[in-house]
């Protein structure tokens, strides 16, 4: 387990003064000039040492990322872009992160900002978190009163100016390029890529989409070291991450652990346990609404990181950790995370826009087993029809909890059918 | 997709819109935030702003957002109809958003649902059932106007709308004993100071 020394939010529950002078009494902005001056190559290597990947779902090596930016600033500004537009049916530690820990989140955009090259930063936080953005907001304006941010901050001779946009409700505003979209004023529909952000993002500028966690660790690991961040966890899955337990635990919570600790371990020590016991568990969907759910008997063993859930079909996402108990009607949990996607895809891309109300549809029959079974089989073929054939990763994300769901429930979707086929025939 | 739309009899004609200065000073400094030429970036902010003053967004109102930034009007209906914190029809003072998706109803957010929607009047409440709020630690939510009320079951939601009806704003976060996003009983983690 974790130690409390070793984790990085350490206001996650809001227990502490979220204020400058309680932040920097947790270590927040202490010394951020040092971090400066090893110059953007320098912070860029330390975070590559660290192993850091991604913590907004797709875990692509956070150092890597900032290094695609252009090494100098020619016609075009630079720009840092954070996607505080937390909206995976699960998920709600970006929230914990703006409410009671800005300041070390506005640190790392300083520092993420000024290994980029950029003079200007951009947080998209997702509108329904309005009082989230005030605090952030508040934070911004008491950075910039003790000239940690704007001219020269914190004496570093680099100006960084870093700004608030509120979304208005559009789950789509999540993926990097719907955000930049949504950021110019238009419709949140993601881009086609190439170009990248990093050639041509925000107003056609360079630009870096981040996650708020993956931006908010940045200033602890250059702190502590790239060798103290890659300590902890397993190779290629370092450091330590926020993990949300929803659903049927005893105690729901928000949690920082090591990468890689057992699923099992995760919720019997901070959530209390599965609700009647680790035998009631029926399923988990380990990592976000987008992420195949897996049955007990894979949760018994799974560890939680990247790796370790790829290896069963799954994915780390956003460790958003959503139980499931033996009471749970499994068909119905996964036919509302489809009209989930439904409901959110922006109705650019054919394969998705009908997609997604196809699969709903037929997953609300599949829930009353008002169906026949060869349309499990047509249902699958569908949802590897969506996967793959859109601009973004939302007709992915709808996939793929069916398929999970077939993969490993499909003898409970059999029954219904026949439950209610017999029904009809005895009538 | 969802396209938020309003059924045109549900939406009263409104002739004129026009920010207070008050307002008008709030919009031109989001405008600031952008760089010259950008100002189209702050649609969602602005047609926010008009939001707050008028309680919804009549027509009249995307056009003045328009107006201001500079923005073919069309392109100001496209954002207002995208995006669903933006209400094209007269609501109640209240506005119960009711998250039903599958963290909250594994938690009980059909019954919550079920109050909200009993208490709606159209008057004092108006409910709607959104997507994902993002307090799922903290399943069911609703949010009511700017407010989460988390760890919500039938009895709890019923007694924040009759604090509301009283004319009384309840605490919002947790309605259970416990400190925001820590589990009940006391956190695991962090408690050496």
């Amino acid at each position: 387990m974790l130690s409390d020394k070793d984790r990085i939010f350490t206001n996650l529950y809001g227990a502490h003064d979220w204020h400058l002078a309680g932040a920097r009494a947790r270590g927040a902005w202490d010394n951020t000039k040092a971090i400066l001056d090893r110059g953007p190559d320098g912070i860029i290597d330390e975070m590559k040492k660290s192993g850091l990947r991604g913590r907004g779902g797709a875990g692509f090596p956070t150092g890597l990322k900032w290094s695609f930016m252009p090494k100098e600033v020619k016609d075009r500004p630079h720009y840092l872009i954070v996607n505080a537009d937390e909206s995976e049916p699960g998920t709600c530690k970006d929230r914990d992160i703006l409410r009671h820990d800005p300041h070390l989140f506005i640190e790392g955009c300083l520092v993420a900002g000024f290994a980029m090259r950029a003079n200007a930063g951009y947080i998209y936080v997702r509108g329904e978190f309005y009082n989230e953005a005030q605090n952030l907001i508040a934070a911004i304006r008491e950075a910039y009163e003790a000239g940690l941010l704007g001219k020269n901050a914190c004496g570093s001779g680099w100006d960084f100016d870093l700004y608030v946009h509120r979304g208005a409700g559009a789950y789509i505003c999540g993926e990097e390029t719907a955000l930049l979209e949504s950021l110019e004023g238009k419709k949140g529909m993601p881009r086609l890529k190439p170009p990248f952000p990093a050639g041509a993002g925000l107003y056609g500028c360079p630009s870096t989409v981040n996650n708020v966690e993956s931006i908010a660790v940045a200033p602890t690991i250059l702190r502590r070291g790239a060798a103290w961040f890659a300590g902890i966890g397993r190779p290629n899955n370092t450091g330590t991450k926020l993990f949300c337990i929803s659903g049927h635990v005893n105690k729901p919570c928000n949690v920082e652990e090591e990468m890689g600790i057992p699923l099992r371990e995760l919720i019997d020590r901070h959530a209390g346990g599965v609700r009647g016991g680790w035998d009631n568990l029926l399923a988990v969907i380990p990592g976000g609404a987008s992420v195949p759910l897996l049955p007990k008997s894979i949760c018994d063993t799974v560890l939680m990181d990247f790796d370790s859930l790829r290896d069963q079909k799954s994915g780390l996402g956003t460790a958003a950790v959503i139980v499931m108990d033996k009471s749970t009607d499994l068909v119905k949990a996964i036919a509302r995370l489809s009209y989930f996607y439904k409901h959110e895809s922006c109705g650019q891309c054919t394969p998705c826009r009908e997609g997604t109300g196809w699969m709903w549809r037929v997953m609300e029959r599949m829930v009353t087993g008002n169906a026949r079974i060869e349309e499990i089989d047509a249902l699958e073929e569908v949802t590897r029809q969506v996967e793959g054939h859109t601009i973004c990763a939302l007709g992915d994300a709808a996939a793929w909890p069916i398929q999970g769901l077939i993969r490993h429930f499909r003898p409970e979707m059999e029954r219904r059918i026949r439950a209610r086929t017999e029904k009809l025939a005895a009538e | 997709m969802a396209m938020i739309t309003a059924d045109p009899k549900d939406v009263p004609k409104v002739e004129h819109f026009a920010f207070t200065p008050e307002y008008l000073a709030k919009a031109k400094a989001l405008v600031a935030n952008y760089p010259p030429g950008r100002q189209a970036s702050a649609v969602i902010a602005v047609l926010d702003l008009a939001q707050r003053q008028q309680g919804w967004l009549p027509r009249v109102a995307m056009d003045e957002v328009a107006k201001l930034l500079d923005m073919a009007p069309i392109r100001v209906y496209e954002i207002a109809t995208f995006y669903t914190m933006f209400q094209l029809k007269p609501r109640g003072k209240y506005l119960l958003q009711v998250c039903t998706t599958t963290p909250c109803w594994l938690r009980g957010s059909e019954a919550v649902m079920k109050a909200c929607q009993h208490a709606a009047d159209g008057e004092t409440f108006s409910v709607q059932e959104v997507e994902c709020l993002g307090g799922c630690v903290n399943a069911p939510v609703v949010q009511i106007n700017d407010d989460f009320y988390e760890d919500l079951d039938e009895a709890s939601i019923n007694k924040v709308l009759d604090a509301f009806r009283r004319g009384e704003t309840p605490k919002p976060g947790p309605q259970v004993d416990r400190q925001t996003s820590a589990p009940v009983g006391g956190a695991t983690t962090l408690r050496s100071e």
